[in-house]
């Protein structure tokens, strides 16, 4: 295959950044995108210029590092895959792609297509654990959970924190990601005794990161590479307010 | 033979069965005001370092923690798949601690340390407990309590899950932990920071020079201990089931500044992963264990035999493990499972286009799932095309994120034709040398979780790993560390002025100088390449003492290749990700030719090491327990230059057999 790249391209996060076109000769469509880059690289090196920096690491869709916007949209075009599980296969031979890094405030570029995503780390150590220290536990199976919790549960912590929800969201919104988190603890009993005050502490840390609203539009699940429901949305609401009903620790 | 008198496992006296909990109510404790004043360094965010990290700031040490990463929950560990296994004996199918110990033993081939086993037999089950209470979603039964299944090697169901992401909720949980940690101030997070050298102080480890990868600034950092929870060093291979940063770089410098190496050439080739599907291609992809529960491998019984896998049919297929090894069939342990593959594979009877691949089929189990949803439903009726729709939907819930991955990179749907498999990299069980305490052979530096050697002999088994890292680090270190840092609490406040930091600083530079300033011809990636093509044909599946003099040979010309071509552009003062691969593929290669020199030493097979010139009439591993029982445990001298110390394995409690799984 032959394609066209325009890359976006910027130094530092003070930098000012711009599309630079590339033309690569020999795809093989079994490549996944990041492979593809790496071609690109290669053939950068060859020429003397610099490679373009890019986030990646498994390689398998599951640690989140990969974060390309690829034609106006997070991880590619197709749906419930990461930019490395994204083969050359589903373009075609001739197209022009266009690659920018996430872009949000929340999420300043470090260079080219690498962006700093601290503000999701912020937010879990606001109050995104079971405060349960090493060696305090109980017998695995003295307390049941039942299987539609355990599998509901599952499903919101199958989110990899890439922040294509933010990256997906006209406001740059990161609810999808908090919410998932919020919902996950709030389904199982363990959660329970610090459901109010974490859904306070992890809001007003999403809202303290310059994270914007949420409006509702749906882009942020329709993106999201684990395909995590909006339904955590609405239970996130539902446990903000009941905690603001409730409590005013925050 | 005895043991080198410049190793002491500190193994704990006593009966098998008592020495942990005797050793845990006898060493010694710092009291908290003491704890407050010692700092303590965790190079690495994975399994082991998260909960290690976590736990030691819970009990009141200061901490900091490293990782490369952009956020700590991005280490490899994420992409365990399978399971962890726990002696709970949940399943009343028969298990205990003893037995998870001697599974853990014979699936290692008989080359690991028996207390050290023992000991992570004795924690596994606190570890469930604890990833339970810290809202790990592990899955369940409609009675709300914990489901498990089988793994290689074993013949209970003790393998915990969450599908086929148990590595990311387990890290997810560990990271959640550290997080809060962090958010109190007790932890000081470091992302995108490489350690690239630790700093020694009258013999005792008392710090690291890290750099940070964004900005290429070079820091001193000092603590009263350093862990090293830094993962494995698959990535020698260049393809393996590794995260593409994944590499030896921490455990190379501590190598390099007095750890012993133990057992380099101890590797794991993983059975079922994605088979190589050309050129380019950057990494492997694992297909779980796990799948071998519910999937049958098979060959077709004629040679070159091009028809589709599902065209051929039944009285025509090879199923080359349930015959070989009837009593545990398609789930014996993962070396085994490796070299029949390839047997097959040499033999000709491979499938697809590379012919190096063999099928995972799951069209028994679609069958058989489908008939028993008929059953519970009561349809005593139904049609084979209803049975075969159930039976897939039962397999999507077990395996349904393996199944898409599969579909997504080789663009053939497993739902509807057999999977296509060959063996991988995929885990070291070589690693620094540590004692009981998880201590190296520098005083102050531990090693914890896939760096060290311990606890998996020359084979790990399936849902071992996830268990060792967590239990190095909720329940091991935060005891062992005591017996050390005790002795250290009138040490006080360690200075990075001291000259031995800006020493090992000034190194530093001079070694990424050099790099820079070589400007050849030839990218990191390529002698990344070349390296791996050597240690994959030569030090691979299958090694023989002609292959690995030719491959030592090989490196050490790469080596001077590299240091005289290699191509690093840009600088050193900016986010520069093509400097950072040059300092680990330098390290890469260094270990190469330690893991030939190993292999080469050991006149035997045993485990995941298979030497042509040691195996039985029928193709088995031939050990050699009268001359290498024994832990290889390497001193880096200089270059090309290592001297080998041996740690005698003791068994007193097993009795050593030859493995067999028929």
């Amino acid at each position: 295959m032959r394609l066209s790249l325009k890359v976006w391209r910027q130094s530092n996060k003070e930098a000012a950044g711009g599309f630079e076109d590339y033309k690569l000769d020999n795809v093989s469509p079994d490549m996944s995108f990041l492979e593809m880059f790496d071609v690109l690289n290669e053939q950068l090196i060859e020429e003397g210029k610099e490679p373009v920096a890019f986030d990646h690491d498994c390689r398998e869709g599951i640690c989140g590092m990969c974060s390309m916007y690829i034609n106006g949209r997070p991880h590619g075009p197709l749906r419930g895959v990461t930019t490395c599980q994204l083969h050359m296969r589903s373009f075609k031979d001739g197209d022009t792609i266009v690659v920018e890094p996430w872009r949000a405030q929340a999420f300043p570029v470090i260079k080219d297509l690498v962006v700093d995503r601290d503000a999701f780390d912020r937010v879990i150590s606001a109050g995104g654990f079971i405060s349960v220290n090493t060696g305090n536990a109980q017998d695995a199976n003295s307390l049941p959970v039942p299987k539609e919790a355990a599998d509901d549960a599952f499903a919101a912590a199958a989110c990899i924190g890439c922040g294509a929800c933010v990256a997906a969201c006209k406001n740059a919104s990161a609810m999808l990601f908090v919410s998932a988190k919020i919902s996950q603890l709030a389904l199982l009993p363990q959660g329970q005794a610090e459901r109010s005050i974490r859904a306070e502490k992890m809001v007003a840390q999403m809202d303290a990161e310059g994270f914007g609203a949420c409006t509702n539009t749906g882009a942020c699940s329709a993106e999201c590479p684990k395909e995590i429901s909006l339904e955590n949305i609405a239970r996130m609401n539902r446990e903000y307010i009941g905690a603001k009903f409730s409590s005013s620790a925050v | 033979m005895a043991t080198s008198s410049r190793l002491d496992a500190k193994i704990p006296q006593g009966p098998l069965e008592s020495k942990w909990s005797k050793y845990r109510s006898s060493v010694p404790l710092v009291n908290p005001a003491n704890k407050r004043n010692l700092e303590i360094i965790v190079v690495g965010t994975g399994l082991a370092g998260a909960s290690a990290a976590a736990t030691l700031a819970e009990l009141g040490y200061k901490v900091k923690a490293f990782c490369f990463q952009d956020s700590p929950r991005r280490a490899h560990s994420i992409a365990a798949q399978g399971g962890i296994n726990a002696a709970k004996n949940y399943q009343n199918d028969g298990d205990s601690v003893y037995r998870l110990f001697y599974d853990t033993i014979k699936g290692g081939d008989y080359r690991a340390r028996e207390a050290n086993v023992h000991r992570l037999a004795e924690v596994s089950g606190n570890i469930i407990d604890q990833c339970v209470a810290a809202g790990v979603p592990f899955a369940r039964e409609y009675g709300g309590l914990l489901s498990n299944r089988s793994f290689g090697g074993t013949q209970v169901q003790r393998t915990f899950y969450a599908a086929g992401q148990t590595g990311q909720q387990l890290l997810l949980g560990a990271y959640s932990g550290l997080q809060r940690q962090v958010g109190m101030g007790t932890v000081k997070m470091y992302n995108r920071h490489e350690m690239l050298d630790i700093v020694n102080i009258d013999g005792k480890c008392r710090g690291i020079i890290a750099r940070n990868l964004i900005t290429g600034e070079l820091e001193r950092h000092a603590g009263h201990a350093v862990l090293l929870c830094t993962g494995g060093y698959g990535n020698v291979f260049y393809l393996s089931t590794n995260a593409m940063g994944s590499n030896v770089t921490a455990a190379w410098k501590a190598h390099k500044r007095g750890a012993f190496f133990g057992n380099p050439c101890f590797t794991q080739i993983h059975p079922t992963c994605i088979p190589v599907s050309g050129e380019h291609q950057s990494k492997l992809t694992l297909m779980s264990e796990s799948l071998r529960n519910d999937g049958r491998i098979w060959v077709p019984k004629k040679k070159d035999d091009n028809r589709p896998g599902n065209e051929i049919p039944e009285d025509e297929r090879d199923y080359y493990l349930e015959r070989r090894y009837p009593a545990f069939g398609n789930l014996v342990p993962r070396d085994i499972a490796s070299r029949a593959a390839k047997e097959r594979c040499d033999a000709g009877y491979g499938v697809g286009t590379s012919k190096l691949a063999v099928y995972l089929d799951f069209a028994a189990a679609v069958e058989r799932y489908g008939r028993a949803e008929a059953n519970k439903n009561n349809i005593h009726n139904a049609s084979d095309a209803d049975i075969i729709t159930w039976g897939k939907a039962v397999v999507k819930e077990k395996y349904g994120n393996l199944f898409d991955m599969y579909k997504q990179i080789t663009g053939e749907d497993p739902y509807e034709v057999p999977m296509r498999i060959y063996p991988a990299v995929h885990y070291t069980m070589g690693g620094l040398w540590v004692d009981y305490n998880l201590m190296t052979t520098v005083p102050g530096l531990y090693s914890l979780g896939e760096a060290n050697f311990s606890d998996h002999g020359a084979n790990r088994l399936g849902a071992s790993a996830l268990m060792q890292g967590l239990a190095d680090g909720y329940f091991v270190i935060p005891y062992t560390i005591g017996a050390y840092l005790a002795s250290e609490i009138r040490t006080g406040k360690i200075s990075t002025d001291h000259e031995a930091f800006v020493k090992a600083e000034a190194e530093v530079k001079e070694r990424i100088d050099t790099l820079l300033k070589i400007q050849g011809k030839t990218s990191p990636e390529l002698f990344h390449r070349r390296l791996g093509k050597i240690m994959w044909e030569k030090c691979g599946m299958a090694r023989n003492a002609e292959g690995l003099k030719e491959a030592i040979r090989e490196i050490r010309q790469l080596r001077k290749d590299f240091w005289s071509d290699v191509k690093v552009m840009g600088t050193a003062g900016y986010f520069n990700p093509e400097l950072d691969k040059a300092n680990r593929v330098a390290d890469f290669i260094e270990l190469g030719e330690l893991m030939c020199i190993d292999a080469l030493d050991r006149n035997e097979s045993c485990g995941g090491h298979f030497r042509e010139e040691y195996q039985t009439e029928e193709g088995e591993a031939l050990r050699d327990d009268e001359n290498y029982m024994y832990v290889s445990a390497w001193e880096h001298k200089g270059v090309e230059n290592w001297e080998l110390h041996k740690e005698e394995l003791i068994y007193d409690n097993i009795k050593i057999a030859q493995r067999s799984y028929k």
